[in-house]
């Protein structure tokens, strides 16, 4: 994380990303409602949101960078530290757990190398954590690789997910 | 069609008509499939009708609530002074409910033409819709859809020629259940934390931006074209024996069935032709021991109440739960209801918005208490401890987050004392069911 923290930031919201917040914002009477798609795109350009981007990001929308925070850190999905390149995501809610999906949060754990949940692999490639239901229910185990949204992943078929993803 | 089964022949298949149908994403193939037609129809007529048609229709809110959609339309400002929203609640995150999604993924003009047509009953020119950000399946199906509406000239600032503008735009959460509270989704998109409002005011009366608004689920927006096409006396005869509980239904079945999928049926069909016949009954060789019929907010049914439960409000009432958003859990006799009980209070724990003491603290506390249950290490006063905690967590929050931890608390506590018995005498030791 030292890496990233100590690297000088590069605004954000030049160019075409500042062009498609425009479009955004046209959509609202108020600028603070631009800030959940704009924290949106900063993790879109960066993988992650930092404190620099979220000053950016107050900045933009003339809020102050405490206020940008207090939200980025309310919503579970924006990541304000770095993360693994293949950030996945394993249900283990009630649905999903009585199918099983504990096993499969732990066949990604032992297959990706990352150990805990949370954690991100050696070589930062992986990252997994249990997420609270993804509104699949009926497809045990859904898993989110990224913006993948796979169905039905049992733990014997993890080893193969993880080499598609790796290769 | 069925998706991802085949239809069974006892589903009154309305709104899941198209769902695997791939054609029937786009625009063209909506419109071939008589999509549109119903916008067509309502652009001629004034908001009071469309209001009224909808009103005696008897249809309700199917998010979890069960609201009379029409009589909500009414409430909206008659003399329109300010702008007026539309918000589409697609932030789908109930446990065990997965149709929304179905709807988005198959048929988003359906969607689109149910917002706008709810647009013109209450005169609002702009819909969010607020997808949570999980969906990206939906997400894309979705922009996509509107962007071609838009395209099409059937969206916009001269909707289908008629002179009338009607904007809809996509809003994508960032990971909040409690963002599928009405409120609190409209502070989501107000750029603030996903904490609700105390009510009054409604948002009728203040609502996003402090402006009239009206918020729906999917599957209530998406029943409307159908309604306005074939007519309210059609919806109301959709109906099995209770005349308050009309149309069709998607249920959402998961857990320990043959077949988990969504299911559409009349409402007053019983939930035990619906586990049994058209899911396939529970894996081999297992028996039923529990469902919650309506999602994770709602209490469980041991074997013999699910088995009695006629799947409307009113009869999911008198079963001792509630139809909540019809996400039907099912499971059998390999379940550790102790651990699973816990897992739902850790849901509730983890999505606490945690603006209320009672549900900050009682559904942390209520995940520990269980947790040393599990442990072995309980004692017989953590029972009525649980159930002292549960007591001050119902119907003293903003919202019903806290309740909805309470729930499966109570209710598991209450169906399956024995289990809790088990672990406090220490005969048993935590473990994970497997299917």
């Amino acid at each position: 994380m030292s890496a990233h923290d100590t690297a000088p930031h590069t605004p954000v919201f030049t160019g075409v990303v500042r062009a498609k917040l425009d479009v955004v914002l046209a959509r609202y009477p108020t600028k603070r409602a631009g800030l959940l798609p704009a924290l949106w795109m900063v993790q879109e350009a960066r993988g992650w949101i930092s404190d620099d981007a979220m000053a950016e990001v107050a900045q933009v929308l003339e809020l102050t960078p405490a206020y940008v925070k207090g939200v980025a850190t309310f919503y579970t999905m924006y990541h304000l530290h770095p993360v693994g390149k293949h950030f996945v995501q394993v249900c283990t809610t009630t649905p999903c757990n009585i199918c099983g999906a504990e096993g499969v949060a732990e066949a990604f754990l032992k297959h990706t190398g990352c150990g805990d949940l949370g954690a991100t692999s050696p070589d930062g490639k992986w990252t997994v954590i249990e997420v609270e239901c993804l509104g699949a229910c009926g497809f045990p185990t859904p898993v989110l690789v990224n913006d993948d949204f796979l169905e039905n992943v049992t733990a014997e078929k993890v080893p193969e997910i993880v080499k598609k993803y790796s290769a | 069609m069925g998706y991802p089964h085949k239809s069974h022949p006892k589903e009154t298949v309305v709104l899941s008509q198209y769902f695997g149908d791939a054609e029937a994403r786009t625009y063209d193939g909506w419109v071939k499939r008589g999509g549109y037609q119903a916008l067509q129809k309502v652009l001629g007529m004034t908001p009071v009708e469309v209001t009224d048609v909808v009103k005696a229709s008897g249809l309700r809110g199917r998010g979890g609530a069960g609201f009379p959609t029409g009589l909500k339309w009414s409430f909206m400002p008659k003399e329109k002074s300010k702008p007026h929203y539309l918000c589409c609640n697609a932030d789908e995150s109930e446990p065990g409910t997965f149709k929304d999604r179905e709807i988005m993924r198959w048929t988003p003009h359906a969607l689109i033409e149910g917002c706008a047509i709810a647009q013109l009953a209450i005169q609002a020119e702009v819909c969010f819709i607020y997808i949570r950000g999980e969906f990206t399946d939906p997400w894309a199906v979705m922009e996509k859809a509107v962007e071609e509406a838009y395209a099409k000239g059937t969206l916009g600032a001269n909707a289908m020629g008629s002179g009338k503008r009607i904007d809809m735009h996509l809003h994508r959460g960032a990971g909040a259940y409690i963002c599928g509270e009405e409120t609190a989704l409209m502070n989501s998109i107000e750029g603030k934390r996903g904490n609700p409002r105390i009510k009054p005011p409604f948002p009728a009366a203040q609502g996003l931006f402090a402006l009239p608004t009206t918020i729906n689920n999917v599957e209530t927006l998406a029943a409307v074209p159908h309604i306005i096409n074939r007519g309210a006396d059609w919806y109301k005869a959709l109906c099995l024996s209770n005349p308050k509980s009309v149309g069709t239904k998607l249920f959402s079945v998961c857990g320990h069935v043959q077949k988990p999928g969504n299911y559409e049926i009349t409402l007053g069909y019983p939930l035990k032709d619906l586990i049994y016949d058209m899911c396939g009954g529970v894996l081999k060789g297992r028996t039923l021991k529990a469902c919650i019929p309506g999602g994770s907010s709602v209490p469980f049914l041991n074997r013999e109440e699910s088995e009695g439960c006629l799947l409307d409000y009113e009869g999911c009432v008198a079963a001792g739960s509630m139809l909540g958003s019809a996400g039907c859990i099912v499971f059998d006799d390999s379940a550790d209801m102790v651990y699973q009980t816990m897992r739902l209070a850790k849901f509730y724990a983890h999505e606490s918005c945690a603006q209320c003491t009672q549900c900050r603290e009682g559904t942390a506390w209520t995940v520990r208490i269980l947790q040393k249950i599990l442990d072995g290490d309980g004692t017989s006063k953590d029972l009525d401890l649980l159930l002292d905690l549960a007591d001050q967590m119902t119907g003293k929050t903003i919202c019903v987050l806290s309740d909805s931890c309470a729930a499966p608390v109570v209710s598991g506590i209450k169906k399956f004392r024995g289990e809790f018995e088990a672990y406090l005498k220490g005969a048993r030791r935590a473990q994970v069911a497997v299917a």
